[in-house]
């Protein structure tokens, strides 16, 4: 059962092969078995699950219109506020926060009939890029259990990739979606800037943070996505826009479609079997049709240190509310005022986490604003202007979502340069605020490689798409660890 | 030496918006602490502000009033802090691109001198809540219903030269934004709070003395009070060769003192950066003239209209234009009771306005309305009325419900106007006052009060004042 799509799950819900009780008792079983391994799951929310499944079996039964998820089960990264249910970021800060909301995209997916099976583990508040930065423990990868699922979204990223779930939310401020997919061998997609509602998605970089499925294929990412995607008047920055139909749209010709290669994606850094996979997964899309042209992103190289400024500087605000007044983690017996917020603070956030405040506080600090984030934002600009100048020319660019396959745990931690640098093909798109897939493309000693796509704004629709037509000729994507 | 003070003031104006800058609960003042406070209030994980219309288009309208410049494109910013009732850990305000810019303020002095006031720009910010000592056992409670409530601050230049100037200029403020209603102005619950920065230099210097800002002021009176106290230290301070330290003082109103608060050293840096969570606020021209178009007629256009319409005096335009609400009353009691600008302004100034004072009503809270006043004043002015009768009828229409003419009716208080009828008392009174009569035939011209209050007693108060005076002065030359 686990091995289907969703889509073919859906399809076997509606012919009655099984009920949504049966495969969600299945999925809740694998994960009872290898979520002690794989800690893909900071929260198991089994009873729910069922309670809700049997309700969508009943109301399917008596013939009632249903949601286009109706009966299937997911799991929402924990960094998605839901109601009643524990909702930690991965942080001891919020170890017993449960939040009287649902953000915006558990609430969607929840009215389109989907069940969520629990939390997913992270890095703490988004913070990282192996998972080896949460409060509740470092998550393993599916495909070698010493190695990392990548990060943030790493429980996502682990669950689906082991199928103890078939898809699930995400979200990416610099890669947090895609690393993780193609480290655990499945698809995820970040979508455009305000596309998906920020609503009670637990921030990190409010101007980078973006929600986004992961899921085996790019089909089973534009189910959901089609119901995450949308305006929320409740995020001043999420778009007024209608969101397509992308899984309406996934069976369009790619024929003749442009797609750029980056010269400097291609250059030293990456792992050289990656850049054969890549040269690999080119002949195929060029078989259905795609041409390939070299294009310039002169500014790439500019993109992590840009990135290592703007993001702390938002996270160093953003995370001030966690104060140990009103929620969250306090520390027993304040002397005073100052006292309360410094062992709070101190006790409830993990080492990369305060990092980050630090660096961040610098950079907005008297004195060093117009020299750190002033400058890291004209940097965002310049990065903006060469994806505009390049899709003028090209439809889409494609390049690795990873320097490498995924690393061994422990093998970075103490290296945080190492790590961020991780993250080198993916940053940009968040920078500038485009949609990026990260769709399976190989693997190099059994360890799946990912290749991204990047499209122009709001240009989902056709980056599913490719990686949809892609996926009909390769079966990277079904594959299973184990 | 001699020294002379310059002062700046920094304004707080709570916007009368329905619901908070950021949220949707309500500003209602007064209610259970935390009662109008909801998960974005709270500063919960993961929920976002989205900006209430409401108080950008109040801020357009103080722009509007005070012909400022609008800022077409404005940024919201954050102001980064620690406070526990300051939920998110910072204060969403406006940094570098406030929604209003430069403007002139013309205040009238006490002299009648005119000085103009420069705006150095007014933002938008949200309020922080209320920290609350009280029956918290060796704790603090947090009060989180002001949290998120819409200010606008207005800075202005360091123009002012004296206490009683920034009063003036406060006032004019406080007139203005109560005029164009975004503000109630009640300062006792801090809808409208000033700060003051306090400087000195001996006179003649062009640079600024070292300031301090006075804060916690809650009243007119007691601003004054506190720069005067604060420009005194500070002189004091320097001509004993001492300097004063750039702080941040608090007034203390039963001392009638400031106290240091913080210095320039303790100061937070607040690491303003523009908030992503908000987008730029963008005002297009078709907004500014639609709310041009709503704008009130300005105290200031109003008091020149007054005194060239009704032929007020400056003075008395002046106080018929003191706030909106008055000088609508003024206007609807002349139109309602066709009488004379004149009269209506003086018992509106006088008799209703002493009545208000001494019950602390507002304007508004006014037992006797606009229909009942015109009603009186109609009557006064067709003579019905002497205006010492108007005075017992309007204390009648205070604790009752019945209008003028009821209460005439009633009464029998119409005024006695028949020349015959009041000539037949002036013949009683002279007759039983012969002594009098011959006193003020031999050039005692004092005593005619005597014979006009005989008369009037005679009367029951009712004999028209006018006609009594001119016949009785034919009737006693005799």
């Amino acid at each position: 059962m686990h091995k289907l799509t969703l889509a073919a799950m859906q399809r076997s819900l509606e012919s009655g092969e099984f009920s949504s009780v049966e495969l969600c008792q299945h999925f809740l079983d694998r994960t009872e078995l290898q979520n002690k391994t794989l800690n893909a799951f900071v929260s198991i929310t089994a009873e729910q699950a069922l309670a809700e499944a049997a309700a969508a079996d009943k109301k399917r039964a008596a013939g009632e219109s249903l949601g286009s998820l109706h009966g299937l089960p997911i799991a929402h990264k924990d960094i998605f506020c839901t109601d009643g249910v524990r909702t930690t970021c991965g942080s001891k800060m919020l170890e017993n926060f449960i939040p009287p909301y649902n953000a915006t995209v558990v609430d969607k997916l929840k009215t389109a009939g989907a069940i969520s099976l629990g939390k997913t583990n992270m890095d703490e508040f988004a913070m990282g890029s192996s998972n080896e930065n949460s409060f509740f423990g470092a998550v393993l990868n599916p495909w070698d259990t010493t190695r990392v699922p990548g990060g943030s979204s790493g429980g996502s990223a682990a669950a689906v990739g082991g199928r103890l779930v078939p898809a699930c939310t995400g979200t990416d401020t610099g890669g947090s979606i895609r690393q993780p997919a193609a480290f655990c061998g499945i698809t995820g997609i970040k979508p455009t800037y305000g596309r998906v509602s920020r609503y009670g998605m637990i921030a990190f970089a409010s101007s980078l943070d973006q929600g986004g499925p992961l899921a085996a294929t790019a089909e089973d990412c534009a189910m959901l996505l089609n119901e995450m995607a949308g305006f929320d008047p409740r995020d001043s920055t999420s778009i007024d826009r209608p969101a397509d139909d992308y899984r309406a749209n996934l069976n369009q010709p790619i024929k003749g479609l442009k797609i750029g290669l980056p010269k400097q994606y291609f250059e030293a850094g990456l792992d050289e079997s990656i850049a054969s996979l890549l040269q690999l997964a080119i002949k195929e899309l060029e078989k259905l049709g795609a041409e390939f042209v070299e294009i310039e992103l002169k500014n790439q190289h500019l993109a992590v240190p840009a990135y290592y400024i703007v993001a702390p500087a938002e996270c160093s605000s953003n995370l001030a509310r966690f104060d140990g007044v009103r929620y969250g983690h306090r520390c027993d017996d304040p002397k005073d005022l100052e006292d309360l917020y410094k062992r709070s603070r101190a006790e409830g956030f993990g080492r990369e986490v305060k990092r980050r405040i630090l660096v961040g506080t610098y950079a907005l600090s008297a004195g060093y604003y117009d020299a750190y984030y002033l400058k890291a934002q004209k940097i965002r600009n310049l990065i903006s202007q060469d994806f505009s100048q390049a899709f003028e020319s090209v439809d889409f660019i494609l390049g690795p979502t990873t320097p490498s396959p995924a690393f061994k745990v422990a093998e970075k931690v103490s290296d945080p340069v190492a790590m961020y640098l991780n993250d080198i093909y993916t940053i940009p798109a968040n920078l500038a605020g485009l949609p990026g897939v990260s769709v399976p493309c190989g693997d190099v000693a059994g360890l799946p490689v990912g290749m991204q796509l990047v499209g122009n704004y709001f240009d989902e629709a056709r980056l599913l798409n490719v990686a949809h037509q892609y996926q009909t000729v390769t079966d990277w994507h079904t594959r299973i660890p184990g | 030496m001699q020294w002379e003070t310059v002062i700046g003031l920094e304004i707080h104006a709570q916007l009368a918006t329905r619901s908070k800058i950021f949220s949707a609960s309500s500003t209602q003042y007064g209610a259970e602490p935390n009662s109008q406070a909801n998960a974005v209030d709270l500063g919960m994980p993961g929920v976002l502000p989205v900006l209430n219309r409401e108080a950008v288009h109040m801020a357009i309208k103080f722009a509007l009033a005070t012909k400022a410049e609008i800022g077409t494109r404005s940024v919201f910013a954050r102001k980064n802090y620690f406070y526990p009732d300051l939920p998110k850990g910072y204060q969403i305000s406006q940094m570098s691109l406030p929604i209003v810019g430069t403007g002139i303020v013309p205040v009238e002095l006490d002299d009648g001198e005119i000085k103009m006031v420069g705006l150095t720009r007014a933002h938008l910010e949200e309020d922080a809540g209320k920290s609350v000592h009280e029956n918290f056992h060796n704790a603090t409670g947090v009060d989180l219903n002001r949290a998120g409530t819409p200010l606008l601050e207005i800075v202005s230049e360091p123009d002012m030269r004296s206490a009683k100037e920034a009063v003036a200029y406060a006032r004019k403020i406080h007139t203005l934004v109560r005029y164009i209603e975004i503000c109630d102005g009640n300062m006792q619950e801090g809808s409208f709070r000033c700060d003051a920065n306090v400087s000195v230099r001996p006179v003649g210097q062009e640079e600024l003395g070292t300031r301090s800002e006075i804060k916690n002021v809650n009243s007119f009176r007691f601003l004054e009070r506190a720069i005067n106290f604060e420009v005194e230290r500070q002189i004091d301070i320097l001509e004993d060769g001492g300097t004063v330290v750039q702080e941040t003082r608090l007034y203390d109103a039963d001392k009638d003192e400031t106290r240091s608060m913080r210095s320039k050293e303790e100061a937070n840096d607040y690491r303003y950066f523009p908030d992503p969570d908000l987008l730029p606020v963008q005002i297009e021209d078709e907004l500014i003239e639609s709310l041009r178009a709503s704008m009130p007629e300005l105290p200031d256009a109003r008091r020149k209209r007054f005194i060239s319409e009704y032929e007020l005096s400056e003075y008395d335009a002046g106080v018929m234009t003191a706030d909106r609400a008055t000088a609508d009353y003024f206007e609807t009691v002349i139109d309602k009771s066709g009488a004379s600008p004149k009269l209506a302004c003086s018992w509106i100034s006088g008799e209703l306005f002493s009545r208000l004072n001494k019950e602390s009503l507002e304007l508004g809270e006014s037992p006797v309305d606009t229909e009942r006043f015109s009603g009186l004043v109609a009557r006064i002015h067709d003579n019905t009325i002497s205006g010492k009768i108007g005075k017992e009828i309007l204390d009648k229409m205070w604790s009752g419900n019945d209008n003028a003419d009821t209460i005439i009716d009633n009464e029998g208080l119409r005024q006695i106007s028949d020349s015959s009828e009041i000539e037949s008392m002036i013949d009683e009174v002279i007759a039983a006052n012969p002594d009098q009569l011959a006193e003020y035939r031999s050039g005692k011209e004092k005593l005619l009060s005597y014979f006009v209050g005989q008369v009037m007693k005679a009367s029951r108060g009712k004999a028209n004042p006018g006609e009594l005076n001119k016949l009785l002065q034919e009737k006693l030359k005799g």
